[in-house]
């Protein structure tokens, strides 16, 4: 089992936990089946044929960590290796096969474009839909919902539907529902890599301000060089076990060794 | 789901969530259901939208919500009458009746099938009661019927001008079950929906299968010369007892039997607790299925 703890800190004022997360013994595995949409025909032709195809698939084997509040943390890790459904499972979305996840305070959707699932509503009725789903109220609702338009920037694409959108439009709309609905707990899946480089100039700035207001923050990037920045600590996911955790200049370096690539401009930024 | 602990229903700000393995399905409900309530407002909006997006507040819109009734009512009467060999209006009321509540019930059913999967986005990056898509989908199913009320109520003052009575109140107890009966359904079939995505395919053979079974396009008293056994097993037709009470207690101006009563109660209670308790214990995998 692989767990690592942070140095030790001052304990937190904070009257509730010191700690924003805690994840213990994490194991998320899932069965799956190969098709990509499973029919009831294609069933009981397997059925006839006595087979039975079922993927079963080790996403997080025995992950342990603790985030105490204040904390920015960077998910690094090659593709697959288990980072979006570790924020899945801290923001209570994939159950834990075994072991815990607690969390202190609302962690905010994720930025894997949850708003916009319906392509036939406009932006703003998108929005409307997540902040309902995430718990909000009503009003707490319509209060945000204008600044959250007003903040994409989008003018009036934001009452057209959807399937108007190009990604990047999509995404800019995905990650200001994100950043306002003023979660304890901020949670990004590659939100830097989408969006011109003026929102992306926007985006680094409103995470810069939440991360002093939220309890804390999770960034998952392959832009090694917007983790570093934007982090005080990080942890490096690899093939479902967590491999280390450390500051993130460390972190990094060792998981570019472990990749074996050099440190370039095109690596920090576009990794 | 998230057993969450939340001081009072307001507060936001210091939310406990912790997250176990749940070999057993099903979550803690009391909590479920509290949080459910907590976010009704979503299934509110979820359904609005959805009615915006299929253009039905437009004047087009909300003109075929009874149109299409009504030219389905036509289309049956018209089979009724060919077979019988002659009109009769009584039989027109009570086929509109039969037809728009058993609309109600096949349209929850129809778009509750599809409701989970065509939230997929929404599933897998939020956290919330899933049960609420489902439930949404039979609140747009009811405001899709409610616009044939007035339809209906046009026919009964023509043909059955003078049958108005105050049993006419005891048909919303059949409503009730028949829309209880239908969140139950729509919520077991969404989640068969998530592992057989062929489900919506054969559901509207089943469903007309269904309609010819129950008393929509026939009364009962054409039936009452059928063999005990036939009888039986039609009478365990939950639309059976639901439509049966509904169209007696509307058009016959008579207090239906206490059977038809309990009947409809249990078949409606019966059926909306394991729909949900199968929805429910299986939605945490459906973030995992519809990626």
């Amino acid at each position: 089992m692989l767990s690592v703890s942070p140095d030790p800190v001052a304990e937190d004022e904070s009257a509730t936990s010191p700690y924003a997360v805690r994840v213990e013994d994490l194991s998320i595995t899932y069965k799956t089946t190969f098709e990509r949409k499973p029919t009831l025909k294609q069933a009981l032709v397997r059925f006839g044929r006595g087979e039975r195809k079922v993927h079963t698939v080790e996403a997080l084997k025995n992950v342990s960590f603790d985030i105490r509040v204040g904390t920015a943390m960077g998910i690094i890790g090659s593709n697959g290796a288990g980072k979006s459904t570790l924020m899945r499972a801290m923001a209570g979305i994939l159950p834990p096969t075994s072991g815990n996840v607690e969390v202190w305070g609302r962690a905010s959707t994720l930025l894997a474009l949850g708003v916009g699932f319906n392509k036939a509503l406009s932006g703003r009725e998108n929005i409307v839909l997540g902040g309902l789903a995430a718990g909000l109220s009503r009003r707490e609702v319509e209060e945000r919902v204008e600044e959250i338009a007003e903040w994409t920037e989008l003018g009036e694409f934001i009452d057209m539907p959807m399937n108007t959108y190009s990604s990047g439009m999509a995404a800019r709309v995905g990650f200001s529902v994100a950043v306002h609905m003023r979660p304890d707990i901020l949670m990004i899946d590659e939100a830097l890599s989408t969006g011109d480089a003026h929102f992306r100039e926007k985006a680094s700035a409103k995470m810069a301000e939440l991360r002093d207001s939220a309890r804390a923050m999770f960034l998952i990037s392959h832009g090694l060089g917007s983790i570093s920045e934007m982090c005080n600590d990080c942890i490096w996911l690899d093939k479902g076990r967590l491999m280390m955790r450390g500051s993130p200049e460390e972190v990094i370096d060792a998981y570019m060794t472990y990749v074996k690539v050099k440190k370039s401009p095109t690596t920090t930024e576009e990794m | 789901m998230t057993a969450s602990t939340r001081e009072r229903e307001t507060d936001f700000e210091p939310v406990y969530h912790r997250y176990g393995p749940h070999r057993a399905g099903v979550p803690p409900l009391v909590p479920y259901f509290r949080e459910l309530w907590h976010r009704r407002g979503f299934a509110t909006e979820m359904s609005k939208a959805s009615m915006r997006g299929a253009n039905t507040s437009t004047f087009f819109g909300q003109a075929w919500l009874v149109l299409n009734p009504l030219l389905l009512a036509a289309v049956y009467y018209l089979l009724v009458t060919i077979l019988r060999g002659r009109h009769d209006p009584m039989v027109f009321v009570h086929l509109t009746l039969g037809l728009f509540a058993f609309n109600l019930v096949s349209t929850s059913m129809s778009t509750g099938t599809k409701s989970v999967v065509s939230a997929g986005k929404l599933l897998i990056n939020t956290a919330f009661p899933r049960l609420l898509i489902p439930l949404s989908a039979v609140r747009t199913a009811l405001f899709r019927f409610l616009p044939t009320v007035p339809v209906y109520l046009v026919f009964h003052l023509v043909f059955l001008t003078r049958v108005w009575s105050p049993t006419m109140f005891l048909s919303l107890y059949f409503f009730g079950c028949l829309l209880l009966f239908s969140a139950g359904l729509a919520a077991f079939f969404a989640t068969l929906q998530v592992y057989f995505r062929d489900t919506s395919s054969f559901l509207p053979f089943f469903v007309r299968i269904w309609m010819y079974l129950s008393p929509v396009l026939w009364l009962p008293e054409n039936v009452a010369h059928f063999s005990k056994t036939l009888l039986t097993i039609i009478r365990l037709n939950p639309m059976y007892a639901m439509l049966g009470g509904y169209s007696e207690t509307i058009q016959e101006q008579k207090v239906p039997d206490v059977g038809l009563f309990v009947s409809s109660g249990l078949w409606a209670v019966a059926v909306a607790v394991i729909g949900f308790l199968f929805f429910i214990s299986r939605e945490r995998d459906f973030a995992v299925r519809l990626t």
